[in-house]
């Protein structure tokens, strides 16, 4: 067993960086650079956490870097932390988005009050992937809004206001079920063990529910985790949201936030109601592959590069949605590997659309033509996160898509079979769009496009780099995940009925 | 065998990541000698692994390479099989990929984007070789993949022209749409044999259901359709033409469209599973033959009857694998890869010669102004059309003796395309070749020149093999065929009754008669015509108006549906449903009002100042 101080240390880190930040924002530029040192040092820090799980896998220890603190007994505070096969990878995930954003942003989101709130922002997040009491993974949750708000209103586009609140509003009233639930679940177990209040992960996992009671926990939970993830129909904050943030901050909200949404409902709703999560799958699998179709349709007719990668996002998390549901260690281990190559591919996205949105001052898939020839790396650079995005075998998505879709075809078939039509549709949108602004001739401004610069070459190299490697070597990355995953899966076997 | 098999693919792989890598300090010049040589050597490489496996008794190894993907109970691993069946697809493969990349240096001479043609290209050998050489069917769907994204790259090759960026796109969605029967087929196998290397699921089809069986074939037969341009995913394959020739020549003739073929004879001990599902199998392709055949009849563009063609011959292909002929199968579409290779070669050294003109109706008498193309092109002419003694005739008579044993009414469809067959190619070869020269104005009055050595060497060597193919496979050569090497990896298939000699003699004379029928009405009819609506009815030339079809039931309905979408489920049922509930919230009371857009952001404000401060707090003093 590690020590927790590793993962404290993840969450102050940008804490305190953010402090640090705002302190000495006078100085032209050396808040950024602060910024951009923590960046550093948290992936830097990540990498040697999930390089230092490995060694605890074989022995079958579901969680590591483990401690509990009371805070508050009455109150049942608890500082909590612990680490495992779901958390792992979004604590990199966490770092990366980081370190990427800060340096493939815009030059004016260099401002101290942007990057502290970046910094906030990854210090909350950080803390929500690795909390082990459910409520303090509600309170890093929660506030995780307040940093995203700022963003969005301070540096976003021309609505920035209307989606700044919209956002807030949908996922903040959203979480107040997530709440709720909490709570009882946390009253339910106090009632039955006595003692004082606690919310520890483990003991709520023992807590006796009836049935149609932990059936209505877990919608309660799905709605708060759906608004977040999205899970259809619950996402329609996220194209206007994505379109007005900043690039920064749509990489934050895509990449890393929206995996709060399925982390969440893997790990405590999944997690805690396994019963439940018997009775509710084929709704949920439904909504997911509803998700999958229609945000592939509507990928297809979206006007803008970012809300096309809002749609497709919510098609490819429809996808992890299904997984996390699908019951079989397959499923859900291809979901949790999605979560992470989705978000690396998110940051892709957004990363170029960010280029061209430099070059071109527009991001409407009409205002572009022709780009392949006069940018014919940045082309390249698309070409391979569109092909990881569309599931090319030898790059990262493939190995996760197939993973769910073969997972969660052993248990539900007819559902596995109809979101198969969702490897077609990503193929359909994507080469489309890609028609749309790279094929054809390049005439006046777009003929005029420079290529990538060679910062925004390296900014991409990290994203490339890991989508072939995750593709083609995906094995020590799965060998840390399978575990947790089989663990959790595994649990609603020996349980009865209601107990 | 465990370092001559990964070879075969780590040659291309490297010639595809040394100009990947220092694409812009290598010369053209380089580039295209460093892409030849490495598939060349592929070639070499898979000659020494057939000789090996010549002296191996098992006539099967595996070499395992490295674990891709294992989670619970599946696994699979990165491993080669290496038996007749992907020896013998490994050497046409690469030998007929070396001749068109030594051809295509010439080729493709002074365009921009040269050294990303080859990148293309020999990711595309790597990729194909993947597919036939995988142990397992995830990393044949790797190659799978593969083949259809260079594809995509390749016919979209001159992206600036709008047609050839669409052709691209449509070949790849096409091709998806068979992925989805590929991966389906792959659930339907690891559900029921928790496994998915090919040796695996072959010695747990006792495990498959009739039913689950049947399944399974249809799905493999979808995902051949695709690949394969079989009907009813068959019509991208034309489109596909706008790509350089030598693509069209390697990927869209002789290698990648077979990739259906070969994977429904590498899966044939589960068809053997299935008599409904090879009953399917084979009317597809019998029909596909003759649709693509009538279609042929009909084309402009020298290119688009040799496309039409191909989908046709694939079509004669997958008949003989529906009716068990797995052996007949392969050897059409060994001998189809040399003589449809040629005949694009030497319609593209024909379309170079004219500055780069496909309609055959301004070409015309180019007989005398190209002294090599014209023998070479009238070999592929003659072996395509069924005359003896060329590897054609003994192919297609393979094909059609084994569909009689089985189903007369298929045979007699196969005769009949066999008669268009002889047509459509007469019509092409009197409209290029022979008659009145009608190129003057395309030329500009200048005389047509034939092609550098470079381009010419690969027509005399794939003429040679034209006419020397039928030895790979003589009726009366039992024991040493190509049908009896490959025999140990195909799947049992109730045996056909051996035929008499005297039935098989009458078999060939219906089969050369339906040549010469072909040949006449083509040199009757087109020896002093250039177009005729009577013979060319536009009901072919549109290709039966099946793309019309597929737009009026699929896409515009797809399209409206995605408006619908848009416009009305997006905004107004569920974004109105929600922000009908944040403004009923909002009326409910000024209050509220107040609470939802003025104090969000003091609320905010404090928020997040004191909850940082309070877990800096906490954290520390935990500590």
């Amino acid at each position: 067993m590690h020590s927790s101080l590793w993962l404290s240390a993840l969450i102050m880190l940008p804490l305190l960086g953010a402090l640090v930040a705002m302190l000495v924002r006078r100085r032209e530029g050396a808040s950024y650079a602060v910024a951009v040192v923590v960046g550093v040092i948290e992936v830097a820090l990540s990498l040697a956490v999930a390089t230092m799980y490995s060694s605890h896998v074989a022995s079958a220890q579901s969680f590591d870097f483990y401690s509990r603190h009371v805070i508050s007994a009455p109150l049942g505070l608890a500082y909590d932390v612990a680490l495992d096969g779901l958390s792992l990878l979004m604590v990199v995930l966490t770092a990366l988005v980081l370190l990427l954003s800060l340096l493939g942003g815009r030059d004016q989101r260099r401002e101290p009050a942007f990057v502290s709130w970046l910094l906030i922002l990854t210090g909350l997040t950080m803390g929500s992937f690795v909390a082990h009491d459910v409520l303090e993974f509600f309170v890093f949750f929660e506030l995780t809004l307040v940093p995203c708000y700022f963003i969005i209103s301070g540096w976003g586009g021309a609505e920035r206001a209307r989606a700044a609140l919209k956002f807030f509003l949908y996922t903040f009233t959203a979480s107040a079920f997530l709440l709720v639930g909490i709570l009882y679940m946390g009253f339910a177990y106090q009632h039955q063990h006595g003692g004082a209040l606690t919310f520890a992960y483990g003991a709520l996992a023992t807590t006796t529910l009836s049935h149609s009671t932990a059936v209505w926990l877990f919608v309660a939970f799905a709605i708060a985790f759906g608004a977040k993830a999205p899970i259809w129909p619950l996402h329609t904050w996220s194209p206007l949201t994505y379109a007005e943030a900043p690039t920064a901050g749509s990489i934050e909200l895509s990449a890393l936030l929206a995996k709060l949404g399925s982390y969440g409902l893997l790990r405590f709703a999944v997690g805690l109601l396994p019963l439940a999560q018997v009775s509710v799958r084929p709704y949920m699998l439904t909504l997911a592959v509803v998700g999958i179709l229609y945000g592939s349709i509507l990928a297809c007719v979206a006007k803008d590069l970012k809300r096309f990668v809002a749609y497709s996002s919510l098609a490819q998390m429809s996808f992890i949605t299904l997984g996390v549901m699908s019951g079989s260690t397959i499923g859900v281990t291809g979901a949790v590997l999605l979560m992470f190559n989705h978000g690396v591919i998110t940051i892709g996205f957004f990363l170029i659309i960010g280029f061209l949105e430099r070059r071109r001052s527009s991001i409407a898939i009409t205002d572009f033509r022709g780009l392949q020839r006069p940018a014919p790396v940045l082309a390249a650079l698309f070409t391979v996160t569109m092909l990881a995005s569309i599931g090319l075998p030898g790059l990262s998505g493939f190995v996760s898509e197939y993973l769910i879709l073969i997972g969660t075809f052993t248990t539900h078939a007819w559902w596995a079979a109809v979101a198969s039509l969702g490897v077609l549709a990503s193929a359909v949108y994507l080469l489309w769009a890609y028609q749309r602004v790279f094929h054809g001739r390049a005439e006046g401004a777009n003929a005029d496009v420079p290529d990538a610069s060679t910062a925004e070459r390296w900014v991409l190299v990290p994203v490339v780099v890991l989508i072939v490697v995750l593709g083609v070597f995906p094995k020590p990355v799965l060998d840390r995940i399978t575990p947790s995953v089989h663990t959790l899966v595994t649990q609603v076997a020996p349980v009865g009925a209601t107990k | 065998m465990n370092h001559v098999a990964p070879l075969i693919l780590v040659f291309p792989l490297v010639g595809f990541l040394l100009v990947l890598l220092n694409g812009r300090s290598l010369s053209n010049r380089f580039v295209g000698a460093l892409a030849t040589g490495v598939v060349a050597l592929s070639f070499v490489a898979s000659v020494v692994a057939l000789v090996l496996l010549l002296h191996d008794r098992a006539r099967e190894v595996n070499v395992q390479l490295f674990t891709w993907i294992s989670v619970d109970t599946l696994h699979v691993p990165v491993a080669l099989l290496v038996d007749p069946l992907s020896v013998t697809m490994c050497l046409f493969v690469t030998g007929i990929s070396a001749l068109i990349h030594l051809y295509s240096t010439a080729y493709m001479k002074g365009e921009t984007d040269f050294r990303k043609f080859f990148l293309y290209l020999n990711l595309f050998v790597f990729s194909m070789l993947t597919l036939v050489l995988a142990n397992n069917l995830v990393l044949t769907f790797v190659g799978w993949e593969g083949v259809g994204v260079c594809s995509y790259w390749l016919v979209s090759f001159y992206f600036d022209r709008e047609a050839a960026a669409s052709a691209g796109k449509k070949a790849f969605i096409y091709n998806r749409v068979g992925d989805v029967g590929l991966l389906v087929a792959m659930f339907l196998i690891f559900t029921h044999t928790h496994t998915l290397t090919y040796q695996g699921i072959f010695s747990s089809t006792s495990l498959l259901s009739p039913t689950v069986a049947t399944l399974i074939v249809l799905a493999l037969l979808l995902a051949a359709t695709g690949k394969s341009a079989q009907i009813p995913l068959f019509n991208w394959l034309p489109d596909a033409m706008e790509g350089p020739t030598p693509v069209s020549a390697l990927i869209h003739a002789a290698t990648m469209v077979t990739a259906g073929v070969y994977l429904l004879v590498r899966m044939s001990p589960v068809l053997a599973l299935s008599s409904s599902g090879r009953m399917s199998i084979a009317v597809i392709g019998g029909v596909t033959a003759f649709v693509a055949a009538t279609i042929a009849c009909a084309q402009k563009d020298i290119k688009k009857v040799l496309a039409f063609s191909t989908v046709s011959q694939i079509g004669y292909m997958v008949l003989a694998v529906g009716v068990g002929a797995y052996g007949a199968a392969i050897f059409l579409m060994v001998s189809h890869a040399f003589f449809k290779a040629l005949l694009f070669l030497g319609s593209g050294s024909v379309i170079h010669s004219l500055g780069g003109e496909q309609d055959m109706r301004k070409m015309g008498g180019l007989a005398k102004w190209l002294p090599l193309t014209f023998p070479t092109f009238l070999i592929g002419w003659l072996t395509i059309s069924g005359v003896p003694p060329f590897a054609g005739f003994w192919s297609k008579g393979d094909v059609l003796t084994n569909v009689f044993a089985h189903d007369k009414v298929l045979w007699a469809l196969g005769v009949v395309t066999a008669i268009l067959t002889a047509y459509y190619m007469s019509r092409l070869f009197v409209l290029t070749f022979r008659g009145s020269e009608r190129f003057r104005e395309v030329t500009h009055q200048h005389d047509p020149h034939e092609s550098s050595l470079v381009m010419t060497i690969p027509l005399l060597v794939l003429a040679t093999l034209s006419v020397l193919g039928g030895l790979l496979d003589l009726p009366w050569a039992h024991g040493f065929s190509l049908t009896d090497f490959l025999d140990p990896t195909f799947g049992f298939v109730a045996a056909t009754p051996t035929q008499s000699t005297v039935l098989q003699t009458g078999l060939a004379i219906v089969d050369v008669a339906a040549a010469l029928v072909g040949l006449a009405a083509a040199f009757t009819i087109w020896r002093h015509r250039v177009e005729s609506p009577r013979f060319e009815p536009a009901f072919l030339e549109h290709v039966w108006y099946w793309d019309d079809a597929y737009d009026a039931v699929l896409a515009r309905p797809l399209e409206r549906a995605a408006r619908v979408s848009n416009d009305v489920v997006e905004d107004r049922v569920i974004d109105g449903a929600v922000e009908g509930l944040g403004g009923s919230m909002r009326r409910s009371g000024e209050g509220m009002r107040k609470l939802q857009s003025g104090m969000v952001r003091q609320y905010a404000v404090a928020m997040v100042l004191g909850v940082t401060i309070i877990v800096i707090y906490l954290v520390g003093r935990v500590r």
